[in-house]
C-alpha cells in the first residue's frame, strides 16, 4: 500500500444563504482513487476550482472525507487518535509564506514543529540545523523572517516542515507569489528532499515548467482526476490540457506548433535540451 | 500628455537606523497609450515605484509631473489624480466588499460624485469591458470565482475611468486559462481605449506576450527600459539579479549556439516559430 491512498474520496460542502438555510450542495471532490508510492514526487494540475486543493487538505486531515476513505502511511484521517501523528508524517506549505511564519528568528520558527511535538531541546537544535542546511537556509538561521525574499521565506516553511521528520510532504501553489528566481529556489530545494531525503512530495502548482521532473501527474477537473500519467504522456495532449484550462510549458508548445508546421519532431518535449537535439537531428 | 519622474528618490524609515533607500534616483518617462511591463525580483523597488504614481507615497527627493503638473504642488487635486491613475493591487478582490458585484463597481465613481445615473453607466460599461456577463452583476462578489472576482475588482478601477492603469501581478494565483483571459482582455481594453497600461509581472512570458515596452528595476534603480527583445538579450544579467528570460529566448539561444542560424532575439512563441520554420525554409 503507498503512502498516501485514497478510495473513492468524496468531499461536499453545504452553501447556505445568509440566514443559514441550506442553498445547495457543492461536491468539491468526487470519487477520488489514489495511490502515491512512498518516495514518488507527485504533481496535481487543475484549473481554479478543480477541486486538487480540497483534495491535498484531506491529506493532512485538515478535511475528513464525506465518503470514502484517505490512509496516511496505513493510519485512516478519521481516526482521531492517529490525527497528530497523521499531521507529523505529511506536512503542509501553503501559498502565502508570510502566513506561515511565527517565529521572530528564522531559527526559532523552523524549531516550532518539534518542541509542539515535545522533542527534546538538544535534538529541536539538531533538527532545526539538519532542515534548514536541506533547504539551503542555514546561513540565514540567525535573520529575522521579515528581512528574507519571498523565495527564501516559503524555503524556511518548508524547512519548518521538515523539521517534523514527515514522509511526504504536500505543497498548495508554493511559488504562485514569488519571482522567477524565489520560484527556482523553491522548486530546486523540493526537488532534493525528494531525491536526497527520499521524502515524497505532492507539488499542486499552475506553473507548467515546474513539474516536468516529477514521477506522475494528475490532472484534476470538476472533482475528479481527469488524466494522470508521466509528464511526457500528459504534456503530450496538448489541446485536452487547454480545453482543461491548462497549459504546457513553453518549449512543449512551441515544439507542438513546429510539429503542426510540418517538422519532424517527437510527441512531448519536455526541456530545451530536448528541442535542440531534435531540431538538429531533423536539419542534418 | 505623460507621467514623468524626474530624480524620484525614496527613503523608508529615514529618520531611524533602519532606514533603507528604496528607490533611487528613478528618471522615467510614461508617455499616453504604451503597454509597460514592470519587472523586478522581490523587493526591487517595483511596488514603492507604482505607489508613487498616484501620490500614494510621496518621493523623500525628486519630483512627479502627470500632465505637466507637479502632483506634490501644494493645491494639486490628489483625488482627480486618483481617479486618473487606476491602481489595482495584488489580489484586489481581498478588497470587494458590497452586497452585490454592479454595487461594488458603483462604489469608486459615486465616491467620485457622479451623478447615480452616471455612475450606473460607468458601472455597466467597466463590468463589459472586463467582460463579465450580465448575470453575475446582482449576485454577491464572494460567490464569484478567483478569476472572476478579480474581473469585478478591476472593473471597480476602470468604473473611474482612469487614463493610465497600473494592474499589481494581475494574475497571481489564476489557472493558465485564467491568465490568458485577463491578459487578453487588458490588452483588447487597451487597444479599443488607447488606455495606458502598467503591468507588474513575475512572469517573463506573459510580459514578452503583451508589452511594448519593459522596465527592469533592481535594488530601486532601473536597470533596463527598452522593448523586450532587447531587455532579454541581456537575460545572464537578468538571472543575476533574480529574474529570467521567456523560455523561448533560452530556446533560440540554445538553438544558436549549436549553429543555427537563428535570430537571438525573439521572445514569444509566435516569433520562435516563425524564426524556426525560416531556417527551415518553409
Amino acid at each position: 500500500m503507498g503512502i498516501i491512498r485514497t478510495d473513492k474520496l468524496v468531499f461536499e460542502y453545504i452553501r447556505r444563504d445568509e440566514e443559514g438555510n441550506v442553498e445547495g450542495i457543492t461536491r468539491a471532490v468526487d470519487e477520488v482513487d489514489l495511490n502515491v508510492k512512498q518516495g514518488d514526487f507527485v504533481a496535481i494540475l487543475g484549473h481554479n476550482g478543480s477541486g486538487k486543493s480540497t483534495l491535498a487538505k484531506h491529506i493532512n486531515a485538515i478535511l475528513y472525507p464525506t465518503e470514502g476513505t484517505v490512509w496516511v502511511d496505513g493510519m485512516d484521517t478519521k481516526d482521531e487518535k492517529d490525527l497528530w501523528n497523521i499531521r507529523q508524517e505529511a506536512g503542509m506549505v501553503f501559498q502565502n509564506p508570510d502566513n506561515q511564519i511565527i517565529g521572530q528568528v528564522v531559527e526559532e520558527d523552523v524549531g516550532f514543529g518539534p518542541e509542539n511535538m515535545g522533542v527534546p531541546t538538544e535534538e529541536i537544535w539538531e533538527r532545526v540545523e539538519e532542515s534548514l542546511k536541506a533547504v539551503g537556509m542555514y546561513k540565514y538561521r540567525k535573520y529575522s523572517p521579515n528581512k528574507l525574499s519571498g523565495g527564501q521565506k516559503q524555503r524556511v516553511s518548508i524547512a519548518g516542515v521538515i523539521a517534523m521528520h514527515p514522509k511526504c510532504i504536500i505543497l498548495d501553489e508554493p511559488t504562485a507569489m514569488l519571482d522567477p528566481n524565489g520560484r527556482k529556489e523553491v522548486v530546486r530545494a523540493v526537488r532534493g528532499l525528494n531525491d536526497v531525503e527520499g521524502i515524497t512530495v505532492v507539488l499542486i502548482t499552475h506553473y507548467m515548467e515546474e513539474i516536468i521532473h516529477a514521477d506522475r501527474v494528475f490532472v484534476m477537473d470538476k472533482g475528479r482526476i481527469a488524466m494522470q500519467g508521466t509528464p511526457r504522456e500528459i504534456f503530450s495532449q496538448v489541446e485536452k490540457l487547454k480545453e482543461l484550462r491548462l497549459d504546457v510549458p513553453q518549449v512543449t508548445l512551441l515544439a507542438y506548433e513546429l510539429q503542426k508546421s510540418g517538422i519532424d519532431l517527437p510527441d512531448g518535449i519536455l526541456t530545451v535540451e530536448e528541442l535542440t537535439r531534435a531540431l538538429l537531428t531533423v536539419q542534418s | 500628455m505623460s507621467i514623468i519622474l524626474d530624480h524620484v528618490n525614496y527613503v523608508y524609515g529615514g529618520d531611524t537606523t533602519l532606514a533603507v533607500q528604496a528607490l533611487k534616483d528613478v528618471n522615467l518617462v510614461i508617455p499616453d497609450g504604451q503597454f509597460i511591463g514592470l519587472i523586478g525580483h522581490t523587493g526591487s523597488g517595483k511596488s514603492t515605484l507604482v505607489q508613487h504614481l498616484n501620490g500614494l507615497i510621496k518621493p523623500t527627493g525628486g519630483s512627479i509631473y502627470f500632465n505637466g503638473e507637479d502632483i506634490h504642488e501644494q493645491d494639486y487635486d490628489k483625488k482627480k489624480l486618483r481617479s486618473k491613475v487606476g491602481l489595482v493591487f495584488q489580489y484586489p478582490e481581498h478588497q470587494l466588499f458590497e452586497i452585490d458585484v454592479f454595487t461594488d463597481v458603483c462604489f469608486g465613481p459615486k465616491n467620485l460624485g457622479l451623478s447615480k445615473q452616471e455612475t450606473e453607466l460607468r458601472a455597466y460599461a467597466a463590468l463589459k469591458q472586463v467582460g463579465l456577463e450580465d448575470d453575475y452583476f446582482y449576485q454577491s462578489p464572494f460567490d464569484l470565482s478567483g478569476g472572476q472576482k478579480r474581473r469585478v475588482a478591476i472593473a471597480g478601477v476602470l468604473a473611474m475611468k482612469p487614463d493610465v492603469l497600473v494592474l499589481d501581478e494581475p494574475t497571481a494565483g489564476l489557472d493558465p486559462k485564467g491568465r490568458d483571459e485577463i491578459l487578453d482582455q487588458i490588452a483588447k481594453l487597451k487597444e479599443e481605449t488607447g488606455i495606458t497600461v502598467i503591468l507588474v509581472s513575475h512572469s517573463m512570458e506573459d510580459v514578452a506576450k503583451y508589452v511594448e515596452r519593459i522596465i527592469v528595476m533592481n535594488q530601486g534603480s532601473v536597470m533596463f527600459d527598452d522593448t523586450p527583445g532587447e531587455v532579454f538579450k541581456h537575460y545572464r544579467e537578468l538571472e543575476e539579479v533574480g529574474l529570467a528570460a521567456p523560455q523561448v529566448t533560452y530556446i533560440m539561444q540554445a538553438l544558436y549556439k549549436n549553429g543555427m542560424p537563428v535570430k537571438t532575439d525573439v521572445t514569444t512563441i509566435e516569433e520562435a516559430k516563425q524564426e524556426i520554420l525560416r531556417t527551415f525554409g518553409k
